[in-house]
């Protein structure tokens, strides 16, 4: 499989990544070497392979269900959530007029 | 009196402890050599001498009280830029997170001062630890203080952790914290003639860590020696609830317990990593460490890795992948850079910041884990991979059903120059060769440097070992350096 520029097009838009028409067209070939290369995968047999899910075998845990379980994830600091934030407002993130 | 920047962890924590010296003349004598070499190096990308005389004035007065002292306690180290770190801005080396101020410390971080250590800065690394040369960084390449003889064309420090081997190497730390998800410690620990370990995937925390692709990250040690590198995991290493892959497993005192008398144990030589056209410096220190392995005791023994050719097209589907969907979080709303363009809106606003943070790189392994995790294409791509990955992690399974741990090369090749292979990623790519198969496995893999090429510049060997035998690679790695005696260091330039 390879791309053209309308697939690289439409990655981009999926990624949220604004690229020009020229960084496209650059990008077209390199993107087609790399997956030309990846291709080669297709020739191993992995009839009844499972794929790997977890490399090292664990259980996910459930912490436990109370408020501030642990301080630093828990809650009461909104301030802090939002000390990087670029636009904060009000105590919220700010971000442009998304309602007409 | 003794040029303290010459010590290692083990020196400086044993000599703070008998009071040789004190944790903040330690302190003082890096900060100078990182403020006299940064302009050359470039391996911070900020400096904290404060913060390092701040935790070195806590372990002096510690030792004035009788308190006891923690295991890294009067060290100075630096701080790969990839940990969040309270308070110092914290970047991956990408535009897109300049300014970034965490307002948490990473569990790793924090583990290391809670130990005794202090922080010289945050060392530069390769964007969102993507690359195999420190030179995908919005903040300038890294210069390797190695030079060929004779010539000054700077040379890579390894990636992505290119700071933190050019500062260990440069002696202007005794050691730094790395983090590896295809080779990120172990290639430059190589290319720079230091000692590096990755342990099992879940040993260090990831929480606080800049995520690049979560079924890969692991934190390590780089340090100038086996044993220093063995102290400083197990204040790393532990389990922590807040990572969900922690493992919840006590931490063992690797460093007390070294020891490179290896009879009875087996080390694996996998044919399939000897590549036709292999570097004869390469092949040779190979050689040379398998001599070494036998005199320390070790029977070797000839193994197979039969999907190893597939390790490298495996991981550059799922790191991408997981990198798409980690990077999906920098969208200019909650932290790091906004780039609004006049009247855009929302979309725009995300399409626009993350055109103008990302670099090169990062946009190129975004786009491919886009493709291959797209519909219609995913099970082609993604679901074969982890299928192959499967069957790579099987090979060393069985493997280990023979042998103790594994011996090969660390990487292709000595250091290249800056720029040599800078305009052909897949080129870029077959740097981690050798390093990849053991992070798709999850296994505990090291470097230690062996010897030193036509050019004079260092070679690394890499001992892989089974899943949480930590103490297996680093005793391994103890005998080769034993008998390596690697004592060459880079002439002073800067």
């Amino acid at each position: 499989m390879s791309v053209d520029t309308a697939t690289v097009a439409k990655i981009a838009s999926l990624a949220r990544i604004r690229v020009s028409d020229a960084e496209i067209e650059a990008m077209v070939p390199e993107l087609n070497g790399i997956l030309a290369w990846v291709e080669q995968l297709g020739e191993v047999d992995v009839t009844g392979v499972e794929p790997m899910t977890a490399v090292i075998p664990n259980t996910l845990r459930l912490r436990d269900d109370v408020v501030n379980a642990d301080p630093l994830t828990g809650g009461d600091i909104r301030d802090k959530v939002l000390a990087n934030a670029p636009a904060a407002e009000h105590g919220f993130f700010g971000v442009p007029k998304v309602i007409e | 009196m003794t040029d303290l920047t010459d010590l290692g962890v083990a020196a400086i924590r044993d000599g703070v402890a008998t009071g040789a010296f004190t944790a903040t003349e330690v302190a003082t004598a890096f900060n100078t050599a990182v403020a006299e070499a940064n302009d050359a190096l470039n391996a911070f990308i900020v400096t904290t001498p404060d913060a390092a005389l701040a935790a070195a004035a806590r372990v002096d007065a510690m030792r004035a009280a009788g308190e006891p002292l923690g295991k890294m306690a009067g060290v100075p180290i630096g701080m790969k830029d990839l940990f969040a770190t309270q308070g110092v801005q914290t970047t991956a080396a990408s535009k897109i997170l300049e300014g970034f101020t965490p307002e948490y410390e990473s569990t790793v971080s924090a583990k290391l001062w809670d130990a005794g250590a202090g922080m010289l800065g945050k060392l530069n690394l390769d964007q969102f630890a993507m690359g195999s040369s420190n030179e995908t960084s919005a903040f300038g390449n890294v210069i390797s203080p190695w030079r060929r003889p004779g010539d000054t064309a700077p040379l890579a420090p390894g990636g992505s952790s290119g700071g933190s081997s050019a500062a260990v190497a440069a002696r202007i730390a005794p050691a730094a914290t790395g983090t590896d998800t295809g080779g990120s410690i172990r290639q430059p620990a190589a290319f720079t003639g230091i000692s590096g370990i990755k342990p099992t995937y879940g040993r260090c925390s990831r929480w606080g860590v800049v995520a690049f692709a979560s079924s890969l990250d692991q934190a390590g040690p780089m340090a100038r020696d086996v044993t220093d590198c063995a102290i400083m995991l197990e204040a790393m290493a532990g389990f922590d609830p807040k990572d969900s892959t922690s493992l919840d497993l006590p931490v063992p005192e690797w460093s007390a317990a070294l020891s490179s008398d290896l009879r009875g144990k087996k080390v694996g030589i996998p044919r399939e990593y000897r590549l036709d056209g292999m570097d004869a410096d390469v092949a040779r220190v190979w050689d040379e460490g398998i001599a070494w392995l036998k005199d320390a005791g070790a029977e070797v023994i000839d193994i197979s890795l039969p999907h190893t050719k597939y390790a490298l097209p495996t991981y550059y589907i799922i790191a991408p992948a997981e990198a798409s969907s980690n990077l999906a979080r920098y969208d200019g709303v909650r932290y790091g850079l906004r780039d609004l363009p006049q009247g855009a809106g929302l979309q725009d606003m995300y399409a626009a910041t993350r055109a103008a943070g990302f670099g090169d790189e990062v946009k190129r392994r975004i786009l491919i884990g886009t493709y291959v995790l797209s519909a219609g294409f995913y099970d082609a791509y993604y679901t074969q991979a982890q299928k192959v990955r499967t069957l790579i992690a099987r090979d060393f399974s069985q493997a280990f059903e023979q042998v103790d741990v594994i011996l090969a090369p660390t990487a292709p090749t000595a250091a290249f120059a800056l720029g040599e292979n800078s305009d052909d990623p897949l080129a870029m790519y077959l740097n981690d060769v050798f390093s990849v198969p053991a992070s798709l496995a999850g296994l505990p893999a090291m470097s230690v440097p062996a010897g030193l090429d036509r050019n004079g510049l260092p070679l690394g060997l890499q001992v892989i070992g089974r899943a949480f035998d930590e103490q297996g690679v680093l005793d391994a790695g103890l005998a080769l350096e034993q008998r390596a005696a690697f004592s060459a260091r880079p002439a002073k330039w800067w």
